[in-house]
C-alpha cells in the first residue's frame, strides 16, 4: 500500500531512531526530532517503537491513502481529520481506502507524528530510514515530501487495531513556556561570571531560525567573553575556538548574541564556542517548541542528568508496558 | 613533544569532549588520531560516536551502558598510555584538481559583498593582500605550492578541513567573512582561519572563496570509483595537493564526472610528524614525489 501527499505542509520528512556512527564525517544522527511523542505513535499501531513515522513540523499535510490502515498521530495539538471528521490524538484509528487525512493548524507544540500500522518502507540507508537534508538523502528521496509523493506502506508486523489510547498523563506535554536543563561546561569557562548568572536568569524566546540542524533563542542579555589572546587558528572573534566537535544538545553562541542549540540534524563541527549542553532527557522538549515560545536554562550537574534521563526512559517503560 | 595536557569535560549526559591545546598544530592533531583510534580499536560497549577533529576530539556514548565517570577514565588511561611511535601514520596522498578563480565562486562572492571586510576586493585579491602576496597569481601559487593534511572531516557530510603543511609563518591565515554567507556553491574551494575547506555540498558558509573543484567529495550513490568505500570521500589524516586547472580541463573533467568515468591521482603514503616537522619543505617535496612517481 501506499499514501499519496496531497498538500505537503510546511516541512514533513520520513523520520525514525536515527542514524548513529557517522557523525565522524559529518553525517549527523537525524530521525525523529521528539523521541518520545514519536515512539509512541509507533507503540499505538504496534510497530515496532523505531519504525519509520512522518514527522510534521508547524503545518502538517493532507494525505490520501490506497488502501485501508491502522493509524496514530501524537505529539503537537493539530487536530487529525478524516474525510474531515475530527479524530482523536494519542489513539489509533483506521483509515480506509481512499480515506483523506488532514490537520488542523497546530494550536500547541511545533512537530506532531504520524506513524502508520507497518511503517514507511522507503530504503535503509546507513542503517536508518530518517531523511538527512542537507546530505540529500535518507527518509523519501532526502527530501521534505512534496505534493504527488507516494510513500510505500510497509507490511505491518503485528496485528494493529483502533482505539489503543496512550494514557492521558504519559503524553507529551506542549508548554509555550519551559525549563530546558543544561550541564555547563565545554567552553563554559570563557564566559564572564556575570554572564554565567544572566545566561541563566535570563527568558529566551525562540527565534524563526529554527529547524531540525539548530534552535536559535534570542531576547536574552548578551554573553561577554573573558579576555585573552585567540589561539592560533581560532579565529578574531571572542567566542572563536579552532573548529571542533559539536555534541548534540551543545549551546553554541556566535558573537555572544542569541545562542542556538544544535538538535539532530547539526552541523558535527564548527569554530563556535560551547558553554555547555542540554541533558539527553530535554531534547525533545526542544522539537515542539514554536518560534516565540520562551525557555530558561536550569543549570544541573551530571548527577541531576542522569537521574532526570532515567526518569525520562521510566515513563517510555510505562507506555510500553500500558500499550503491551 | 610539548605534551598538552588534555581538558576533559562532558557534554551532559551523552558526550565527552576533550580539548588537546587551544592553538591548532600538528602535534596536537596526532595526539587526538592516536588516542581515537586507540578507542575505537577497544571496541568499548556503549560507544556511539568517536569524532577526531583538529586539536580535539569528541565521544559520544550512552551512558545506560556505560558510565560517564567510566568513559572518562578509560580516556584519560589511553592518553596516559599513549606511546611516541603513533607520530607515524600510513595514509594517502590525493591530488584534486582546482579551477581557481572561477566565474561560480566569483559571482557568489560578488553576491555577498556587504558582508565581507573589503567589498571592493574578491576574496583572492583581499586573502592576497592580507598574507603578503604581491598578486593573485603568487597567491594561488602559494595555496597550490604545498600539501595540506585533512584534519577533520565534518560540518557537513563530508567536509574536509585541511591544515597547510608549511612552517607556521608562511601558513595563510585569513578571517572569515563578517557575516555568513547563506550561499557557497557546491565543490567551493574555501578559506577561514588557518585552515582550508572544500565544501562537499552546496550551502550557507564563512570562508574565503577561492576555487572549484570539478571532484566530487560527497555521493550517496557513490557512482565514482574512489566513492567504493563510502559515501565520504575524505579520511582524518588524507593529504591533499591541489593543482591548478583552467576552464578547458575543468569542462572535461565535468564530463567525465558525468560519464562516471573521473577518477583521482591517490597514492599511499607514511607521514612522519618528526620528519616533516625537521624539514618541511624538503618532505613535501618527497611527498610530491610519491604522488607523481618521480
Amino acid at each position: 500500500m501506499a499514501i499519496e501527499i496531497v498538500k505537503p505542509g510546511l516541512a514533513t520528512t520520513v523520520q525514525d531512531a536515527g542514524r548513529p556512527g557517522y557523525y565522524n564525517v559529518g553525517i549527523p544522527l537525524s530521525g525523529a526530532l521528539d523521541q518520545y511523542s514519536f515512539r509512541c505513535a509507533n507503540l499505538l499501531v504496534g510497530n515496532d517503537e523505531n519504525a519509520a513515522a512522518l514527522e510534521c513540523t508547524l503545518l502538517a499535510p493532507e494525505l490520501v491513502f490506497d488502501a485501508p490502515a491502522i493509524v496514530a498521530v501524537t505529539g503537537a495539538e493539530a487536530a487529525p481529520k478524516l474525510n474531515g471528521t475530527v479524530q482523536p490524538r494519542n489513539e489509533s484509528f483506521a483509515v480506509q481506502a481512499g480515506d483523506r487525512l488532514a490537520f488542523d493548524f497546530m494550536r500547541l507544540g511545533a512537530r506532531a507524528y504520524l506513524a502508520i500500522a507497518g511503517g514507511i518502507d522507503v530504503p535503509v540507508i546507513l542503517g536508518s530510514r530518517s531523511t538527512y537534508g542537507l546530505g540529500a538523502f535518507g527518509g523519501f528521496h532526502g527530501r521534505k515530501l512534496a505534493i504527488g509523493d507516494k510513500l510505500p506502506i510497509g507490511a505491518p508486523s503485528a496485528p494493529a487495531r483502533a482505539g489503543r489510547k496512550l494514557p492521558g498523563e504519559l503524553a507529551m506535554p506542549l508548554p509555550k513556556e519551559t525549563e530546558l536543563r543544561v550541564v555547563p561546561g565545554l567552553y563554559f569557562h570563557r564566559i564572564t561570571d556575570e554572564s554565567a548568572t544572566t545566561f541563566f536568569a535570563d527568558t529566551w524566546a525562540v527565534a524563526p531560525e529554527a529547524d531540525r540542524i539548530g534552535y536559535r533563542y534570542k531576547q536574552g542579555r548578551p554573553l561577554q567573553w573573558r579576555e585573552r589572546r585567540q589561539p592560533f587558528g581560532a579565529g578574531s572573534d571572542p567566542s572563536n575556538i579552532v573548529d571542533a566537535g559539536y555534541p548534540y544538545g551543545s549551546i553554541q553562541v556566535p558573537g555572544g548574541v542569541e545562542p542556538i542549540i544544535l538538535h539532530r540534524d547539526a552541523v558535527s563541527g564548527g569554530g563556535y564556542a560551547m558553554i555547555g549542553t542540554i541533558i539527553s532527557a530535554d531534547m525533545d522538549k526542544i522539537a515542539q517548541m514554536q518560534p516565540n515560545y520562551k525557555a530558561r536554562f536550569v543549570r544541573v550537574d551530571l548527577e541531576q542528568a542522569l537521574a532526570a534521563r532515567r526518569d525520562y526512559k521510566a515513563r517510555l517503560d510505562r507506555i510500553r508496558a500500558a500499550l503491551r | 613533544m610539548a605534551a598538552a595536557t588534555a581538558r576533559y569535560s562532558f557534554g551532559a549526559d551523552e558526550h565527552v569532549f576533550v580539548e588537546l591545546s587551544e592553538d591548532m598544530s600538528l602535534e596536537s592533531f596526532f595526539k587526538g588520531m592516536a588516542i581515537t583510534d586507540a578507542l575505537t580499536k577497544r571496541n568499548v560497549p556503549g560507544v556511539t560516536e568517536i569524532c577526531p577533529a583538529n586539536a580535539s576530539y569528541l565521544v559520544r556514548f550512552d551512558p545506560d551502558v556505560i558510565h560517564p565517570d567510566r568513559m572518562l577514565e578509560i580516556l584519560q588511561q589511553i592518553e596516559r598510555e599513549l606511546g611516541t611511535d603513533e607520530l607515524e601514520v600510513a595514509t594517502r596522498i590525493i591530488e584534486v584538481p582546482v579551477y581557481y578563480n572561477d566565474p561560480w565562486t566569483r559571482e557568489t562572492l560578488m553576491r555577498f559583498r556587504e558582508r565581507h571586510q573589503d567589498p571592493n576586493a574578491t576574496d583572492l585579491e583581499y586573502s592576497a593582500k592580507v598574507n603578503g602576496y604581491s598578486s593573485v597569481d603568487e597567491f594561488i601559487d602559494a595555496h597550490a605550492g604545498s600539501p595540506w593534511f585533512v584534519s577533520m572531516v565534518g560540518f557537513v557530510a563530508g567536509l574536509p578541513f585541511l591544515f597547510q603543511m608549511a612552517e607556521r609563518s608562511k601558513q595563510i591565515e585569513t578571517p572569515k567573512y563578517l557575516r555568513p554567507r547563506t550561499d557557497t556553491p557546491k565543490l567551493t574551494i574555501g578559506h577561514g582561519g588557518c585552515f582550508g575547506a572544500i565544501y562537499s555540498v552546496r550551502g550557507a558558509g564563512g570562508y574565503q572563496m577561492y576555487g572549484i573543484t570539478p571532484a566530487p567529495i560527497f555521493d550517496p550513490a557513490q557512482k565514482l570509483p574512489y566513492f567504493r568505500d563510502f559515501m565520504c570521500f575524505f579520511k582524518p589524516g588524507d593529504i591533499v595537493k591541489y593543482r591548478k586547472i583552467d576552464r578547458t580541463e575543468y569542462d572535461r573533467m565535468l564530463a567525465e564526472v558525468d560519464a562516471g568515468t573521473f577518477d583521482l591521482r591517490i597514492r599511499p603514503v607514511s607521514f612522519s610528524l618528526e620528519q616533516f616537522l625537521a624539514d618541511p619543505a624538503g618532505y613535501n617535496k618527497n611527498l610530491e614525489g610519491i604522488l607523481y612517481g618521480h
